[in-house]
This record gives structure tokens, C-alpha cells and sequence, in this order.
């Protein structure tokens, strides 16, 4: 004989609604956090991985792994301008952009607790390394002049960094001529100015990173292989997107470790809720399991009855969960980036992966709290169940 | 008594049930406990500062070196006792899993300024007299088996190179809260290296700490020393040590502020389990409830019924937590070693775990003892299972 209807299975939970109710919350939260933590790791590696270009190369000092720890000398970065592979621009320039990149402790709006932004002093050529930066209120800074431009994050959380206001560091005030779109990327949460003023102002001798484009992406183990082998220089290069990456990945792992064992843990709650659910239905349907099984059903349809039961409870958490973690994507938060010591804003992102993940989590909670009292259904005797009823 | 006994016959009724429950309730009560002994930790470094102390750093970032000319100039202004200073080393040690903080230090002044620092006069002297000498606290000792006489190579991340250092002592905190997982080396062994092979990044430091003599004065010396270098090359800012160490926490205030509000989302994920088992116990007895109603006892009563057993559970599950949160906070102290440099349960997290477990029994109990009070007693008695 087959098994079970489906509607038969899907009723019994809708008898019970309080109950359905109660444990379908449980195990939507459970959900809602694993859900988002993989959102928020998610967000973060994305947000920094769209920030390197694939065709352009970083240049820092050997072993120094972050922008604010690396020094380069104007001679070496010198030699670095010399290199045959770099592209050139419709105009000519050779797209190469030596910064000087340094923290700065600014007071947040708001709040008015201060917060590392990161200030990248730069040129036209490297708005064009970066075509995903785009310049969207006020125009672009004048070189060798007191000007910066900000990112919308920047904008948006520090004070001081909208259009036409001035922020005061090292020495100067700084006037915002313009608000940048870094396209969800790590350049968002920068202040950007020029190169040679923020040398000056900072009182730098060295440059913390070169970037250019290669004229021919399959160059790069051979630019590489040179670099590190003059002896003349002490740098290493990453391509762009790799060091991004990087830069990605303590947090976004720490991140998604503390997210995973928590959500574990707090699994064993709405499993266990799961079981106890499953188990009063069964205990309330003796009668019936025996009426089932008189009929002729077996015990494997019983079992999966049962099961799919359970199935069906975890479904609806997790599909409610997953629901109030989509609504996280609308949230903007920032933190600290531990590996680069700036702040780092970014959005929550829900991927059909991350939604599938979510989904096949939901439903091993079912499956783990629904099978034992399933099992227990399948495994009684006709005659007991009959005479218990 | 007899209502006592009345309540734990009725919650252990159904065994099994009430056995789930309270696992549930353990693992709730417990995970609630550690999340917040981990927010806990990271606050440590507050905890544990000095009111006397005030750290002095570049007004830009921290990443920004003062020059070493400035050590004199603090040590005269009014109210300052002692003054010393920290570069931030940034070493890898084998691997950059194995993070530990290092700094170098003036040493003789700096270990002056921090008296929580227990070392003996012998470790303290062989420490002083070797430049390439370095201390490190007991629990960063316990974790790499270092003994004293041992060699420590470090990569260096700010500072390039390979760098070499022989342990000449061991501190012990002074109490608990005491971070142990640090490694002061000779600053002015960096600085004679640094001078040999680069000549201009020679004497700076990237922040001074300074002892001062009266804690109220704290704020006032701050502007003191502020005032002092407003408009020159180096621009200052004075803070207390502690609205120093806040500042490293609130760096990361997103993920505390999530660590929390996850550490309620399971104590709501309990709620539901727990409320769930006194609604389906509650429509089971309905009849039970419908005979005690014609006996004469009140609708209060029957709430009250529901509402021990309710209790009765979830202190015992409460209780059972809060018993495993010890060890196991004790493992997982082990387990992460120097990341956290205090890892504690404090008096405040077992309050709050027993609680939790309370507001989780009286809420669970909420909705089936108001149904109860209330209801009919005929329906009740026709009702059957």
C-alpha cells in the first residue's frame, strides 16, 4: 500500500496550531541567526573582493600584508613606474598610482566617538584604476590643493564629510568637493585627496602602496617574479582582487565560526522542541496509528508520515526565518576591520546559496528532532495501539 | 509541602517531555551565559586599567609615531608623576595564528607604571640588564611551553625582519583581572636596530603612558599635556587609559552588539520550547483541572498549579546550566587561550542566567494558566485526553 496524503500529514499540524505555532518560532530564529551571520560574512568578503580590479596589481613592502603597515620609498615606487607591462590611457598617462595610505581618528556623526577612516591620497589616474568609483555629487579634487573627496559611507557616518563642509587633520581643513559611489566596495568607507598634499600633510616620506593596470593580464607572474627579484627593492606584488581578499579574511571568518557554533548550539533548543512536539502528537494519535496500520499501511508509511511531518514543521521556521533574515539586506552596518584597523561598511547579502544552506539546515533539524518519535510510531503493535484508543 | 509535591509529581508526569525540556533549558541557560561571558572579556582590557594612568598618542591615528623628545616635556607638567612609553612590535610568532600582543618598552618606567605586573626581583633585574632580553605574562608562557633562558624568534610585520629574543622572566597578575598574555621587549633595543638599518624611523614611540599623581586630576592633566603640543608637528591627545581600551571595544561595537542580541534570541528560542510543553501539559489535564474546578478550588489555584510546575522546570534546568557554565567556561578558557586575555563568569552573568530561567518559566506558563482559570467546567469534563 502507498503512503500517507500529504494532506492528512499537513492537517494534523494545522489541529495543533498553538504547538505548530510555538515550535515553527523556535526553529525560526534558530534560522533567522544562522541566516544572517552567513549574510553578514558574505557581505563583508564581497564587499572587499569587489573592491580589487582584476587586471591591476598592489605593490607593498615584503611581508607588511596591509596598506597602513607598508612603506615605499619615492625611489623604489620610481622603479616600479618604470615597468614595461603598464597599460596606458586614451590620453597617455600610464596608469599608475603611487599613495599614500594613513588612518585617521575622526569623530563619527551622531555619536561623536571617533572611528578610523582611511585617507588615500591619489590622483586622476587612480579614479580611472578604479572604474567602479564613481563621482556622485560635487566634482573631483584639484591636484595641490587642500581638497579631498569622500565616500558615500564616509558621508554618511562621519562628520564633517558632506558636500561643501570641511574636516580638520594633520595640520589643515580639508574641503569636501565631492561624493563618491565605491560601488558597495571597501573605497566607500575612504576620504580621498591628493597624493603629493597628503605626503606634505602627514609629513610621509614614503608612498604605502603602488597600484597599475597591466596592459596584459597574463603578464603578471612575470611582473611579479621581477619585482621580487631586484635587488634593489624590497616589495612584493598581489594581484588586486587577491589582496582585497585577503584583507577579507580574518574577519569574515571569525565572523562566520562564531555564527556556525552558535547557531549549533542554539539548534539543540528547537530540536528539542521539535521532539517534544513530535512526540505529544504521536502519544495523542495512538489510537489512530493502530486504525493505520489495521487498515494496512506499514510501518515505513507510518514512519513517514510522521517524518514528513517534522519535515514540514522545520519548513515553515525556516522559510519564516529566512523571510525575517531578508530583510536584513536593507540594513547598512559598519565595524571595525581588524586586519586593516579602519572601518568597514557594508550590507547584509542573501545568495541563492546562502538561502539553500539555510533551508537544508532547517530541515536537518526536523529531520533529527522528528526521527526517534517516528521511528517510536512506526515500531508500535496494532493490537496495543488498538487497545490503548 | 502537599502543593510542593504536588508540583514535582505533576512536572515529572511525563518524564521524557520534562527531561527534553530541561536539556533544552541547560543548553539555552549555559549558551546564554558564555555569550555574555565572552562580551565580558572583551571589555576586559577596561576593567582592567588604572584610574592613574594616561595615555598620550598622535592626535591623527595610532598608527602615528610621537617623537622621543616629547618624554621630557611631559615629565614637566604639573601633576605628572612618571612617564614612560610603547611602540606596538606587531611580531608573528611562527604563525599569524599564534597573535599575541608585544610591545616595546622603556622598561625600567614602564614596569614602574604597572605594579599589577608581578615579577620577582630576579627576573626583573636579569630583564633589565639584557636589551635583547624579553618578559612575557604566564598565560602566553603556558600556552607556547616557553621557560625562561628561551629563545622567542618573532617575524616583524611593521618592523621588517626577523627578530630574536631570550625570555628573561615571567610576570603573574596581580589578580584575575590582570592581562597575562602580553610580551614587553627592550625599546631601546628596536630603536638601536631600526637607527643601524633605516637612520630616519629612529627615535619615535607610538604612545606614551603617563603616571599621574592624582586620578581626579585626570582630565585636567589631559588638557595640560594637549595644550602643550597643540599646533605642532605632532599634535597630542590625552585620554585615561581606560577611555583608551574603550576605544579598541567600541571598534567592534557591531559585533557586540549582535554577540548580544543573539545571546536573548536563545533565551526566545527557549521561551518557545518551554511554552510549547506547558501548553500541550495544560490541554492534557483539562479534564484534571475541569474536576478540581467542581471540587471547589478556585481559578486562582489552578494558575497557581501551572505556574510552580512551570517554575519548578525551569529553575531546575536554570540551576543545571548555570552548573555546567563553569567548566565548561573553564575548557573553553583553555581552548582559546591568549585570544582572550581574561575569561571569566562573572556574579552578574549567574544572576542573569538564573533570571532568564524565571521570566522564561513565568511567560511559558502565561497563556495555558489563563486558559485554565477559565474554563468551562462541563466542556472540560466531556473533553477527553
Amino acid at each position: 500500500m502507498r503512503g500517507l496524503p500529504l494532506s492528512y500529514i499537513a492537517r494534523n499540524l494545522w489541529v495543533r496550531r498553538v504547538t505548530t505555532l510555538l515550535t515553527a518560532a523556535g526553529m525560526a530564529l534558530v534560522v533567522y541567526v544562522f541566516a544572517t551571520v552567513l549574510m553578514m560574512s558574505e557581505g563583508i568578503r564581497a564587499t572587499l573582493v569587489a573592491t580589487g580590479q582584476p587586471n591591476n596589481v598592489m605593490v607593498l613592502r615584503r611581508g607588511a600584508g596591509a596598506e597602513i603597515n607598508s612603506g615605499i620609498a619615492r625611489e623604489q615606487a620610481a622603479i616600479v613606474d618604470s615597468l614595461p607591462a603598464i597599460a596606458t590611457d586614451a590620453l597617455g598617462r600610464r596608469l599608475l598610482s603611487k599613495e599614500p595610505v594613513v588612518l585617521n581618528n575622526l569623530p563619527k556623526r551622531g555619536s561623536g566617538k571617533p572611528s578610523n577612516v582611511t585617507v588615500r591620497g591619489t590622483s586622476e589616474v587612480g579614479l580611472e584604476l578604479r572604474p567602479q568609483v564613481k563621482l556622485i555629487e560635487g566634482r573631483m579634487f584639484r591636484a595641490g590643493s587642500s581638497e579631498i573627496i569622500a565616500g558615500q559611507a564616509v558621508t554618511k557616518g562621519f562628520q564633517g564629510a558632506s558636500l561643501g563642509e570641511s574636516m580638520r587633520f594633520a595640520g589643515r581643513d580639508w574641503t569636501v568637493v565631492g561624493v563618491f559611489d565605491g560601488g558597495r566596495t571597501g573605497f566607500d568607507s575612504e576620504l580621498w585627496g591628493d597624493s603629493e598634499q597628503m605626503m606634505q600633510a602627514f609629513r610621509r616620506t614614503a608612498f604605502s602602496s603602488v597600484v597599475f593596470r597591466l596592459a596584459d593580464a597574463d603578464a603578471f607572474d612575470a611582473v611579479k617574479a621581477g619585482l621580487e627579484s631586484d635587488p634593489r627593492l624590497t616589495l612584493e606584488a598581489k594581484r588586486e582582487v587577491r589582496f582585497y581578499e585577503e584583507q577579507s579574511e580574518a574577519l569574515a571568518k571569525f565572523i562566520s565560526i562564531l555564527g556556525t557554533t552558535l547557531s549549533v548550539i542554539f539548534s539543540i533548543g528547537a530540536i528539542v522542541g521539535a521532539m517534544i512536539t513530535m512526540f505529544a502528537a504521536v502519544a495523542s494519535r495512538i489510537g489512530e496509528i493502530g486504525t493505520l496500520r489495521a487498515l494496512g499501511f506499514r510501518r515505513s508509511a507510518v514512519l513517514a508520515a510522521f517524518l514528513l511531518e517534522s519535515l514540514l514543521l522545520s519548513l515553515a521556521g525556516g522559510l519564516v526565518g529566512l523571510a525575517a533574515a531578508s530583510f536584513m539586506q536593507a540594513v547598512d552596518i559598519s565595524t571595525t576591520n581588524f586586519q586593516t584597523f579602519a572601518e568597514l561598511a557594508f550590507q547584509f547579502r542573501l545568495t541563492p546559496q546562502i538561502a539553500l544552506q539555510t533551508l537544508v539546515f532547517a530541515l536537518c533539524m526536523g529531520f533529527v528532532g522528528g526521527f526517534i518519535p517516528a521511528w517510536r510510531a512506526g515500531r508500535l503493535k496494532i493490537v496495543d495501539c488498538l487497545r490503548e484508543a | 509541602m502537599f502543593l510542593f509535591k504536588l508540583l514535582l509529581r505533576n512536572a515529572f508526569r511525563h518524564k521524557l517531555r520534562t527531561a527534553l525540556t530541561m536539556v533544552g533549558l541547560v543548553v539555552a541557560i549555559c549558551a546564554f551565559g558564555l555569550l555574555r561571558t565572552i562580551l565580558g572579556a572583551w571589555y576586559a582590557g577596561v576593567e582592567a586599567s588604572s584610574s592613574t594612568r594616561l595615555i598620550t598618542r598622535s592626535a591623527i591615528s595610532l598608527t602615528f609615531p610621537l617623537p622621543l623628545n616629547y618624554a621630557q616635556r611631559l615629565k614637566g607638567v604639573d601633576g605628572v608623576t612618571s612617564v614612560s612609553w610603547a611602540n606596538w612590535f606587531g611580531g608573528i610568532y611562527i604563525t599569524e595564528r599564534n597573535f599575541f600582543p608585544q610591545f616595546a618598552v622603556e622598561p625600567a618606567s614602564y614596569l614602574a607604571l604597572y605594579p599589577e605586573y608581578v615579577l620577582s626581583d630576579e627576573h626583573r633585574q636579569a630583564f633589565l640588564r639584557d636589551r635583547k632580553g624579553a618578559v612575557v605574562g604566564r598565560k602566553l608562557a603556558d600556552q607556547f611551553g616557553w621557560k625562561v633562558g628561551d629563545q622567542i624568534p618573532l617575524r616583524g610585520t611593521i618592523f621588517p625582519g626577523t627578530w630574536s629574543f631570550t625570555l628573561r622572566g615571567i610576570w603573574d597578575g596581580i589578580d584575575d583581572k590582570t592581562d597575562e598574555s602580553q610580551m614587553l621587549i627592550h625599546w631601546g633595543y628596536l630603536n638601536e636596530s631600526l637607527r643601524a638599518r633605516l637612520g630616519r624611523r629612529a627615535d619615535f614611540v607610538g604612545v606614551y603612558v603617563v603616571g599621574i599623581d592624582e586620578p581626579n586630576n585626570a582630565a585636567l592633566i589631559s588638557q595640560r599635556i594637549d595644550a602643550l603640543f597643540k599646533n605642532s608637528l605632532a599634535e597630542t591627545l590625552t585620554e585615561t587609559e581606560k577611555a583608551f581600551q574603550l576605544s579598541f571595544v567600541s571598534m567592534s561595537e557591531a559585533i557586540l552588539v549582535a554577540v548580544e542580541a543573539v545571546s536573548y534570541i536563545i533565551i526566545l528560542i527557549i521561551m518557545a520550547v518551554m511554552a510549547n510543553t506547558m501548553t500541550m501539559t495544560a490541554r492534557e489535564r483539562l479534564a484534571e483541572y475541569a474536576t478540581l474546578k467542581t471540587l471547589g478550588f478556585a481559578p486562582g489555584f489552578i494558575s497557581m498549579l501551572l505556574f510552580g510546575e512551570s517554575l519548578l522546570i525551569a529553575l531546575l534546568g536554570g540551576v543545571a546550566g548555570l552548573l555546567v557554565t563553569l567548566p565548561l567556561a573553564a575548557v573553553f578558557r583553555k581552548a582559546v587561550g591568549t585570544l582572550f586575555p581574561v575569561f571569566q563568569v562573572s556574579d552578574l552573568t549567574m544572576a542573569l542566567q538564573l533570571s532568564a530561567a524565571l521570566v522564561v518559566g513565568m511567560v511559558a506558563a502565561a497563556w495555558p494558566a489563563w486558559r485554565m482559570s477559565r474554563i468551562d467546567i462541563v466542556q472540560g469534563l466531556r473533553h477527553v485526553g
